[in-house]
């Protein structure tokens, strides 16, 4: 904008000096004015705001629908159910934040995306939001986008077919190894592997319906990646209980949602619904008792579902009952893991353990919503 | 007079109408436009390159690569770099392409010459087959072979047993395999020189006979310089120039032996199989455009039909086979890219991993367009040379 003025200002001058030239008659009053002009501009200024700020967003509220990179083939973070509805712990994520940003959490458009394709569409700026099972490192937080918060903390373990008799990783010296590419579970193996002074044959996919399908055959001796997407796996053969996730853990893998950078509007909305979720399920806010909560004794309460007080809505571009609605739609953190890992989850059942509430036991924690 | 009133015409007509200059005009626009969109696109991709963070550099190729690569043909582990490991992947696809290449040539002779038989049989199933693998993905026919066939085979536990020892298992196929012992290099050596010395007596001797008419025995000679020499090497490399490699089974899998690996031997039989109907196809053209007469009067001379084919229909055939064929083998090359869907890894498999381990997607895929361009650049030269050469001469 100012570019354009003084681009503006300066060719005035230049064609009141040619004029001036023109005419033979010096008219110095004439450039003084112009000058005035070009101290005007400051004054026209909009307020200071990072470059690129609301670009997602705006480009989000302009299509109506939030576009989210997901999986399509694991069992509870992100699959088809019977009717072929793309559903899951992840996939809900996303629908929360298209509650919270249209009230519908029907807003979205799901690309099913593979675990190599993560990196690519998070740079290009393909996808808004990335919600499939991604374990955040530094290196893919400074090379990809933005990490919002860590919705699920996993770590990565063996899969054994029950008579292999491996129990330690001490077993699996020499072991055919299934693993899917492009992920870190493909570098944890082969530093583990490595600092042990074991060695195993790799045999690596893309896609991860190719690798466990091959492990099932017994192409491997040993599957490997995240414990949760272990269990969700090995809950969907044909025979589960031949099949044993070994008692050993050999990284942190925190999963977390991500968007791509640039937008720091569009980061602080997705962290705030995650945030909200968190929140929601420590107040003990669910998707059925909401209506009741909005009058709750509790100002915190109130805040959050948009009743009194500025959580920050105002700013981000949302309505006071944006969280409030993402948790109608997909209910609090709890009720989430739950639907899908709960002792009775429509996906498969997976003990909490680290995914407790921090007032639990657990790591699930998220700054105040006030 | 019609010259004169040619140039007379061409006088009067006005530039903007004069058919030459009009062309000329046409095709500078038309060069300047494609430029201009050309200039345009690489600097628009430069500028956003840059303003993304993700600068067109590859210092990233010296990094550790810390990924495993199940199997390759030059040492590997995770802690070589990313160099390395494109390395690998560009060595796996030339052994594979090329290995392709060569059996699907073979394979495609055979079923292009079936299909045109005279058995009837012979050339239905010869039909059969084309129609099959030209009508359906090669994808497809990956799956079906690896996940259909190779991973239906016995457990490693239950290996069938063969002779060599050989074992056959989903694990891939383990035969016994003679490897150098140290001092089977000499061995190794020696026979190389005979087979160079014979090559050169053969052909220097039966030069001489063919100018001069004397007896030189070329054949008996140059085996006898060939066996002489290996024999040599034999002794001077004390008897045992090679030790058996046999595979045995430790632990989880078969430690020894040459093993081809059920991802390699799916993707090869796949690219076989399906270039082969391509192929075959190829070679049933360029047959029937040998003329009839042709063979006609290759029969009349007495050949047999063996000979007929070979001496006859087949040099001329060549001709219209080899520019279709070229392109064959060009798809074969960069079907390959298909194997990481099936486990195996090569250049395209390697470089899709580096992407996403590096976070380098741009300088990647410029790696990777380059280095199937130059291998199809490569492999196109030296059959356009080839096929230059068995041209008719035209004088």
């Amino acid at each position: 904008m100012r570019k354009i003025l003084i681009l503006i200002v300066s060719l005035l001058v230049i064609s009141l000096v040619a004029v001036a030239c023109a005419s033979q008659a010096p008219s110095p009053e004439k450039v003084v004015e112009t000058v005035v002009v070009t101290v005007e501009v400051p004054a026209e200024q909009a307020p200071v705001q990072p470059q690129g700020y609301g670009t997602i967003a705006n480009r989000v509220r302009e299509r109506g629908k939030v576009v989210c990179g997901v999986h399509t083939e694991l069992l509870g973070f992100g699959y088809l159910d019977e009717n072929g509805r793309n559903i899951g712990f992840d996939v809900d994520l996303c629908r929360a934040v298209a509650a919270a940003m249209f009230g519908d959490p029907e807003a979205v458009e799901l690309v099913p995306i593979t675990a190599a394709d993560r990196g690519p569409v998070l740079q290009t700026g393909e996808v808004d939001m990335v919600s499939r099972n991604m374990t955040w490192t530094s290196k893919r937080d400074a090379e990809w986008g933005n990490f919002t918060w860590i919705t699920f903390y996993d770590g990565q373990g063996f899969l054994v077919h029950s008579d292999s008799g491996i129990k330690t990783l001490q077993d699996m010296d020499g072991a055919s190894i299934c693993v899917t590419t492009g992920t870190t579970t493909e570098k944890n193996l082969a530093t583990t592997f490595a600092d042990a002074g074991l060695s195993y044959e790799a045999v690596t996919f893309e896609e991860t319906s190719a690798v466990y399908g091959a492990y099932e055959e017994g192409r491997c001796d040993v599957a490997t990646s995240d414990k949760s997407q272990l269990a969700a796996v090995s809950a969907g053969f044909a025979n589960p209980k031949d099949h044993v996730i070994l008692d050993i853990t050999i990284s942190k893998e925190p999963l977390t949602p991500a968007v791509p950078s640039g937008d720091d509007q569009w980061f602080d909305i997705v962290k705030s619904v995650m945030w909200g979720l968190i929140n929601a399920e420590e107040y003990g806010v669910t998707s059925s008792n909401i209506e009741e909560m909005k009058s709750s004794d509790n100002a915190n309460i109130r805040t959050m579902l948009g009743e009194e007080g500025d959580w920050g809505y105002s700013v981000l571009g949302l309505e006071p009952d944006s969280l409030a609605k993402a948790v109608a739609a997909v209910g609090n953190y709890g009720e989430l893991y739950n639907h899908y890992f709960g002792p009775n989850g429509i996906a498969f059942t997976l003990p909490r353990g680290l995914n407790s509430l921090w007032s639990e036991g657990g790591m699930i924690y998220a700054p105040p919503i006030k | 007079m019609t010259i004169l009133s040619n140039t007379q015409a061409s006088e009067k007509i006005p530039l903007w109408r004069d058919e030459r200059i009009l062309r000329i005009v046409a095709q500078i626009v038309s060069a300047v436009v494609v430029l201009a969109f050309l200039f345009w696109g690489v600097t628009n991709f430069l500028r956003i390159t840059q303003q993304r963070g993700m600068p067109l550099t590859y210092n990233f190729l010296r990094e550790p690569a810390g990924f495993p690569i199940s199997e390759g043909f030059l040492t590997y582990d995770p802690t070589m770099s990313f160099g390395r490991a494109f390395l690998v992947g560009l060595i796996n696809t030339l052994v594979v392409s090329g290995s392709g290449i060569v059996l699907a040539s073979i394979l495609g002779l055979i079923i292009g010459l079936a299909r045109l038989s005279s058995n009837w049989l012979l050339s239905r199933i010869a039909l059969a087959y084309i129609e099959f693998h030209r009508n359906i993905p090669l994808l497809v026919l990956m799956f079906l072979w690896y996940f259909g066939v190779f991973a239906k085979l016995p457990s490693v536990k239950e290996s069938i047993a063969m002779p060599g020892p050989s074992y056959l298992s989903q694990r891939g196929l383990y035969i016994t395999f003679p490897r150098l012992t140290e001092t089977g290099s000499i061995f190794l050596i020696f026979s190389g020189i005979g087979v160079i010395l014979a090559f050169a007596a053969f052909y220097i001797l039966r030069h001489i006979r063919e100018n001069t008419g004397r007896e030189t025995h070329f054949g008996l000679t140059s085996l006898g310089l060939f066996l002489l020499l290996t024999i040599a090497g034999w002794f001077l490399s004390g008897g045992e120039p090679f030790w058996m490699d046999k595979p045995s089974m430790q632990g989880f899998n078969f430690q020894g032996g040459f093993r081809l690996s059920p991802e390699f031997t799916a993707l090869l039989v796949s690219l076989t199989m399906y270039t082969a109907a391509f192929i075959a196809e190829v070679v049933r053209s360029g047959i029937q455009a040998v003329h009839r007469g042709q063979v006609e009067a290759a029969r009349a001379l007495g050949l047999r039909s063996p000979q007929v084919m070979s001496l006859i229909v087949l040099p001329q055939a060549l001709r219209v086979i080899i520019p279709p064929l070229i392109s064959q083998y060009l798809n074969l090359t960069k079907n390959s890219s298909l194997a990481l869907t099936i486990g195996f890894q090569e250049l395209f498999a390697i470089s899709k991993i580096t992407i996403n381990q590096a976070g380098r997607a741009v300088p990647v895929f410029l790696m990777v367009m380059l280095t199937y361009l130059a291998i199809s650049l490569l492999t196109s030269l030296v059959l356009n040379v080839y096929n230059r050469k068995v041209q008719f001469v035209e004088r």
